[in-house]
């Protein structure tokens, strides 16, 4: 039996706006060929104000797509169209409380129909450029054709790059060699394509799953989208993981002294205090926006020597992506300054 | 006020009856030894584990009792007949099967395709279910190492005609393995008159404990070990014999004998009442798979314009459960690989139910399922795009799919 949320199952066995608007005069139908469900979308618009008064729907599905459809009825109405094209298919699973990843493409379902409605009113022909595969990432819901596009798109040839890029990966590790499988083959299609060289193309077997375990830091936990993140990807870190290692141990043991020894000692830049703080409130600025896309913002509350002290709000509070979430963070400043510093979270 | 729950779902587990769990336990604690050691302790086990053999041969018909492996259940029994006959029959490196198997055998056999060269031959169905014969005689050569089909479908309970197909098998001296977990315990078998080399059987879905089945292996069959190890189960299957699993499995096999005139009678009558109910109360709806020729406990009838899931949530509701060929109840969202393969329309296979009895199910059951069919199955209707009313076509409704 699915994990239902209780809203989940009311919207389910008591859904709101249910049955045919025939006042519509914006109607949606897609469909999730992966699993056979469909929508119809019915809304009426007031042609004046563009406010959606009135919103119903049909379903072929299962009780979270009827769920979902319910939901995004109740969500747009009295939104205006602008408002409602805003909604994404995130906004209608956390109106429910969540979905199981396996779910989601229900709501994915309920965006999609938004959208074609609207498509609908406006004299728009309104086509999906959406694909979907077998989900190979249970832990974060990701499926084939997601992974498939990152690489493409990207030109990513690590595994660990797919986690970065996609959060595939990320938890239990099981879908390793599913998420491998993946790369391999779309790597040897872009060798075939002339896009990628022989060399670089990823082989079966050549990672050990092992060394992620720990690693394994998703960027898009810090919310970017794979498209955006891929200049900062290929750029190499300034500062080993090693060097990080070091700096952080030493400052336990001897606090600034030991940074102060640090920095001429390997050449890296000298910063005043307040020089920091400016460079690291830029840099949090900077990841600012994609932490707000998924709910959650980050303060810098001090810092002292090579550590800077933040504070995750929002919800990042108790997401067991937090601490992926400190390692961008920390990723980002350590770019920014160009010297070591371990960022610590407090509460 | 409660309701009674009814349990139609008898094809994917049944209740452990309380008799096997009483024989069963003396063997967690007082009976504990190895059946293997030479003292007291060991002897009286493996007596028990002897008499265990020898009513699951009387519930197969088999000749001898050293036909039967006890093992952990149906799946690695499938694994081990066909991993075995691959092994045993040198020069041939081909299977036959068929497209309305269990994943225990597809996805064994689509392993062994991509991993060492076996090439497959998976027999098509028709729309009631039933073998293409046709095809199965034109797969069948010198290079056939297994036949591996099913006994009865668990999905739409239509028996193939196994003794048959095994004969077609020996005429090219290929190996014949059925999976017979759905059958083993509903209908009468006798393996002793037929030329099937290995069956598979599992424990839980004959009242038995869940971890326990057999494979059964004729007499004279080439045979190859899946586990290495001690010399327990004549060196075919090794490893410390669960002991108390077998004596349960034994008992469940010796009930299963007993109450098998009700199977075929009583549960039989109770399925088709319930199924004749449906048909007459509730419009758009059918039965898949072979009526004339299916399993006495298994009713499968497809309800079109709706999905499964919704169907199961709603029943659930009211303490009925069963089960649905839906792609959303599977996990995988792969719809029914059994109704894909006879082509049922997919806003039918989407609905389609599951009702498999047992012989726990009583008059009350069919009652209370017949009363609350109709609205479940009319609540859906009114949220679907594609219904238009009984017995009309469907709405006109052509979604872009993603």
């Amino acid at each position: 039996m699915w994990d239902y949320t209780d809203k989940v199952r009311d919207y389910f066995f008591n859904p709101v706006n249910a049955g045919v608007l025939e006042t519509a005069n914006a109607v949606g139908e897609v469909g999730a060929i992966s699993c056979g469900d469909a929508l119809k979308l019915m809304m009426k618009v007031d042609p004046e104000t563009e406010i959606i008064e009135a919103a119903k729907f049909q379903t072929f599905g299962c009780g979270s797509a009827i769920a979902s459809s319910s939901a995004l009825t109740e969500i747009i109405l009295g939104k205006t169209l602008d408002e409602a094209l805003k909604i994404t298919n995130q906004d209608i699973a956390d109106f429910l409380g969540g979905l199981p990843p396996e779910k989601m493409h229900c709501s994915v379902m309920g965006y999609e129909a938004l959208q074609a409605a609207v498509a609908d009113y406006r004299g728009e022909v309104w086509s999906d450029d959406h694909e979907e595969g077998a989900l190979v990432c249970k832990c974060f819901g990701v499926d084939e054709g997601m992974i498939e596009r990152a690489v493409r798109s990207n030109k990513l040839t690590t595994p660990e790059a797919v986690t970065n890029f996609t959060k595939a990966g990320g938890g239990c590790l099981t879908c390793f060699e599913r998420i491998e499988g993946v790369l391999a083959k779309v790597n040897e299609e872009m060798v075939g394509e002339g896009l990628l060289s022989f060399d670089e193309a990823y082989r079966i077997g050549s990672v050990d799953p092992r060394s992620l375990k720990q690693k394994a830091k998703p960027k898009a936990a810090v919310g970017s989208t794979p498209v955006e993140t891929a200049a900062t990807e290929t750029r190499k870190p300034v500062i080993s993981l090693d060097a990080l290692e070091k700096a952080a141990a030493a400052t336990v043991v001897v606090g600034s002294a030991a940074e102060a020894a640090l920095q001429p000692a390997i050449g890296l830049p000298r910063y005043t205090t307040v020089q920091k703080i400016k460079l690291i409130e830029e840099a949090l600025e900077e990841i600012r926006p994609v932490l707000k896309k998924d709910g959650g913002d980050c303060e810098l509350i001090d810092v002292d020597g090579a550590n800077v002290i933040v504070k995750l709000s929002g919800a990042c509070v108790g997401c067991q992506m937090a601490s992926m979430t400190i390692n961008g963070v920390q990723e980002k400043i350590v770019a920014k300054l160009g010297i070591p510093v371990r960022v610590v979270p407090v509460k | 006020m409660t309701v009674t729950p009814v349990y139609l779902d008898n094809n994917a587990t049944t209740r452990c009856d309380a008799e096997v769990v009483e024989a069963m336990l003396p063997y967690f604690t007082e009976q504990f030894g190895n059946p293997s050691s030479m003292h007291a302790f060991g002897a009286s086990v493996g007596g028990a584990v002897k008499a265990a053999r020898a009513s699951l041969m009387k519930l197969l018909g088999a000749e001898f009792d050293h036909e039967i492996i006890f093992t952990s259940g149906g799946t690695e029994s499938d694994n081990m007949a066909i991993l075995s006959a691959l092994e045993a029959m040198p020069g041939r490196d081909e299977i036959i099967t068929s497209a309305v198997e269990h994943p225990a055998v597809l996805s064994l056999c689509a392993h062994l395709e991509k991993t060492r060269d076996v090439k497959v031959h998976v027999i098509p169905v028709d729309g009631r279910g039933l073998l293409d014969i046709a095809a199965y005689r034109a797969a069948l050569s010198e290079k056939t190492a297994v036949v591996s089909i099913m006994w009865a479908n668990n999905e739409t309970g239509t028996i193939f005609p196994v003794a048959e197909l095994a004969e077609l098998a020996k005429e090219v001296g290929a190996l014949f393995h059925t999976d017979a977990v759905q059958a083993v315990g509903k209908i009468p078998l006798d393996l002793k008159s037929t030329q099937i080399d290995m069956l598979s059987l599992s424990g839980h879905k004959l009242h038995g404990p869940k971890g326990t089945g057999a494979l059964y292996v004729k007499r004279g069959t080439r045979f190859r070990s899946l586990f290495k190890g001690g010399h327990q189960e004549r060196g075919r299957r090794a490893g410390t014999e669960n002991t108390p699993g077998i004596v349960g499995l034994g008992k469940a096999a010796e009930l299963a004998l007993i109450h098998m005139e009700d199977e075929v009678t009583r549960v039989a009558a109770l399925r088709d009442r319930l199924e004749k109910g449906i048909l007459q109360r509730i419009p758009n709806c059918f039965v898949t798979g072979n009526p004339a020729e299916r399993l006495p406990n298994t009713a499968n009838i497809a309800f079109e314009y709706i999905e499964g899931e919704g169907i199961l949530l709603l029943m659930n509701r009211e303490g009925i459960a069963a089960s649905s060929g839906s792609a959303c109840t599977s996990g995988s969202l792969e719809p029914s690989h059994v109704l894909r393969a006879m082509n049922i329309p997919y806003t039918a296979a989407h609905g389609a139910i599951r009702f498999s009895f047992s012989r726990d199910n009583t008059d009350a059951d069919v009652e209370r399922v017949l009363e609350v069919m109709p609205p479940i199955i009319e609540k859906l209707r009114a949220l679907s795009p594609f219904w238009k009313g009984a017995n009309e076509a469907p709405a006109t409704f052509n979604p872009v799919y993603a």
